[in-house]
């Protein structure tokens, strides 16, 4: 299994909620920043990548970042205009009446053009060989497995035509295990850890995609060790807490409320570590499970990615 | 900030709230995605039929496998089943109405659909036996919001139940569900549907047409493109059952008896995108019941005296661990008894700990300062570690929005948030013990119980 940022082209997964955008923003962030020339693209346009990297629009026809690091927005009628215009070499688009037109029917009537479209265009940045690197934060669990089987259902579904022929040398990269992988964000939860697991089982039996690696992102620390809590505990008690609360000159009301938010932390973390054990005892043993930090002082914005990246950064060396 | 945003007092929530589901028939939990839509709609149903009585349904897309199995619809499909009373005993509730569960199976729900509408047996066969219904059904966009909708309408129809509450599906775009009924009638009426159809029901091409005809055979081959209009002429069989259901959908989502609920976290994209839910709604004309704030920290996290103590703790854990650690037992691991600089990491840690939390619990209280004036009844349900997984955890977060705590001390209902915050009581207690009278250890997973909306009540709007 190739490193994370060795592959060619990265699809960035999971339920929605858990931090899929951060964590494809700061992967693609790593790449550029050794290197590789990188292309983010967000599959579902809501703004979520302009808002990650605090720059404006990310346009279909991309938006420089930063060194090496380009960012797009999915737009499938472009796609199409693109594709029409590169590969199906239909010159004389611009006179055929509204393009918007045949885009709805060929999208709306046509199943998995829309899909096909998306994935195309991502495969296609990978054959014209313009990025090392294509992220694509792609849509939540539901639609992804959709999108990436397109190419195999419409294989099936059309015998001829253009489309046709491009699913070919489509299906060849997104099976292709050195070059494609999907990313599964999660969160030590019990439904984005439910959710991963399901995905990792549909993955596997419904696109040619192969599993990356799982990131469980906001992963609390351990605050104390066996020997800590039991100390813990023990200053938790009423007649200790009084004796806390009268060396700093506070009620013990006050002092229990401190006390609250390490309990708190310790009992997320214990209720997390459960669902990472499930989620590790049920993904494939050799598929790599990444630990990302929980962020305490900022959960989005470019800040964010920053440290996300510079924790898979991290989880990579190790 | 404005007198009208904000939460409102424990009685008068608790009054919205019978008001609210006395009076409506249904309820659409709408939102972002991983905010707890599912257990904020159960938490209602199973509230409601608690309180108020009256046969109560919770429809639900993709609940966790333990709060199916909580209900008893764990793979049921799209049978109801009747939560047992025997459950309400085990949550130590006797309910007045009967809860009613039932789990939304979309394959089985668009069978049924095109069932209703085929103008005969022989076509819906036709239909459902075709490669590309499949694939159309699960890969329509609007197709998953728009079987919820549908479903609830002819619940609603069938007129057995008093209270439905509807969880919507995940969706890339919580407004998306709004447009679903639309979209749908809309696709059937479309121009393009029938220019796709015409040129293969007659010889007769229309000039106008022919260059996208040759677009498209060039895309997709002409083969697929037959495939394709041999599948939408049989759909279109069924096309004025589905506009005139789909209508009819749209009226019951504006009909008075319907409420919305936006349920959303605390965090900022989550929040944002319920405003913009929020704005939608209002635009639309459509009411908005409640807002939910899930997970929200206790609202002691941000109180500045909690603050300055925790800080204090953090300066004097050198001294305080030299005083405390020779007053702790020995532990029996080690048989030794703590040193004092494993005490002071004790207390470094938890005063790191608290400072971590007050930043969450601060950016929370501010994000729930901006919604709660976009709206003014906003309920707040505290964070609470690990999941709800039972009917008495779904009763004690419906406690939770129904504002009041009377089960866990009987003055707690009749005290708003803001006096409970400015008397300084705000207590986090993970814990204490919940809503419906249970005990659980500290430090293992215990609800939480401080007052609720005290929580991240903003100081500037103390007094009414």
């Amino acid at each position: 299994m190739p490193e994370l940022l060795a592959y060619q082209l990265l699809f960035v997964t999971g339920k929605g909620g858990v931090g899929k955008t951060t964590v494809a923003a700061a992967i693609a962030l790593l790449a550029s920043e050794q290197g590789r020339r990188t292309l983010i693209c967000e599959a579902e346009p809501k703004g979520d990548l302009a808002r990650a990297y605090e720059c404006g629009p990310t346009p279909f026809s991309g938006r420089r970042i930063s060194d090496g690091l380009v960012a797009m927005s999915m737009d499938t009628e472009a796609s199409l205009r693109e594709y029409l215009r590169l590969v199906a070499k239909v010159p004389t688009i611009g006179h055929i009446g509204p393009v918007a037109r045949a885009f709805d029917f060929v999208a709306t009537a046509a199943p998995g053009i829309r899909e096909i479209l998306t994935v195309g265009k991502l495969c296609f940045e990978i054959r014209a060989g313009r990025y090392d690197l294509v992220v694509v934060d792609a849509s939540s669990t539901g639609s992804v497995v959709g999108q990436l089987a397109a190419p195999t259902g419409i294989n099936e579904l059309i015998r001829v035509g253009v489309v046709r022929s491009q699913t070919d040398w489509i299906l060849e990269i997104l099976g292709d295990p050195v070059r494609t992988g999907a990313v599964l964000v999660t969160t030590p939860e019990e439904m984005p850890v439910n959710e991963a697991v399901d995905l990792a089982g549909r993955l596997a039996s419904e696109t040619p995609v192969h599993l990356a690696c799982v990131v469980a992102n906001r992963v609390l620390p351990e605050l104390f060790g066996r020997s800590e809590e039991q100390v813990f505990n023990e200053i938790s008690r009423p007649a200790r807490l009084e004796l806390v609360a009268r060396g700093i000159g506070a009620s013990r009301e006050l002092v229990e409320d401190v006390l609250a938010a390490a309990r708190l932390a310790v009992t997320v973390r214990r209720d997390g570590v459960a669902h990472l054990e499930r989620l590790r005892a049920e993904i494939a043993p050799d598929v790599p499970l990444l630990y990302l930090p929980y962020l305490f002082a900022r959960s989005h914005g470019l800040r964010a990615v920053r440290q996300v990246a510079r924790a898979l950064s991290e989880e990579l060396v190790t | 900030m404005p007198g009208r945003g904000g939460s409102l007092a424990g009685m008068d929530q608790t009054r919205h709230m019978e008001q609210l589901l006395s009076a409506k028939e249904v309820v659409v939990a709408c939102g972002p995605g991983g905010v707890g839509k599912t257990t904020i709609s159960a938490s209602l149903a199973a509230t409601a039929a608690a309180r108020l009585g009256g046969r109560v349904l919770v429809l639900t897309v993709d609940p966790a496998r333990r709060l199916a199995d909580a209900l008893g619809v764990g793979g049921l499909g799209n049978v109801a089943r009747r939560v047992p009373d025997e459950a309400f005993a085990d949550a130590g509730a006797r309910p007045k109405g009967e809860l009613y569960a039932a789990m939304l199976d979309m394959s089985e729900s668009w069978d049924a659909l095109v069932r209703r509408h085929a103008p005969d047996p022989r076509t819906a066969n036709q239909i459902l036996a075709n490669p590309l219904y499949r694939n159309i059904t699960r890969r329509f966009a609007q197709g998953h919001n728009y079987i919820a909708m549908e479903r609830l309408y002819e619940l609603h129809e069938e007129g057995e139940y008093d209270l439905m509450v509807v969880d919507t599906p995940p969706s890339l775009n919580a407004l998306d569900l709004l447009d679903a009924p639309g979209r749908m009638a809309e696709f059937f009426s479309s121009r393009l549907l029938r220019w796709l159809i015409v040129p293969y029901r007659s010889r007769f091409v229309n000039f106008a047409s022919r260059p996208f005809y040759q677009i498209a055979d060039r895309i997709l081959g002409s083969q697929f493109l037959e495939d394709l209009a041999g599948f939408f002429i049989l759909f279109q069989t069924m096309r004025d059952g589905f506009v005139a259901r789909a209508e009819a959908v749209n009226r019951l989502l504006r009909d008075v008896r319907t409420t919305f609920v936006v349920v959303t976290t605390l965090e900022a994209v989550p929040a944002m995108e319920a405003e913009q839910l929020i704005g939608r709604l209002r635009d639309r004309r459509l009411h908005l019941g409640l807002l939910v704030c899930n997970k929200v920290l206790p609202g002691s996290f941000s109180d500045p005296p909690v603050g300055r103590t925790a800080e204090l703790l953090g300066q004097r854990a050198g001294d305080l661990a030299k005083s405390l650690a020779g007053r702790l037992p020995v532990d029996p691991a080690t048989s030794g008894r703590p040193t004092a600089e494993m005490v002071g990491r004790v207390l470094d840690e938890v005063a790191r700990s608290f400072a971590n939390f007050r930043l969450v619990a601060t950016r929370e209280a501010e994000l729930l300062t901006e919604l709660s004036a976009t709206h003014e009844v906003t309920a707040t349900v505290p964070y609470h570690p690990g999941h709800v997984t039972d009917l008495r955890g779904l009763l004690d977060v419906g406690a939770k929005i129904w504002g009041d705590e009377s089960t866990v001390s009987p003055e707690a209902s009749s005290r708003s948030g803001r006096n409970t915050r400015s008397a300084g009581r705000t207590r986090a207690d993970f814990g204490g013990g919940s809503a419906a009278g249970t005990s659980r250890r500290p430090g293992t997973g215990g609800s939480t119980e401080h007052q609720k909306h005290s929580s991240a009540e903003p100081e500037s709007d103390a007094g009414p």
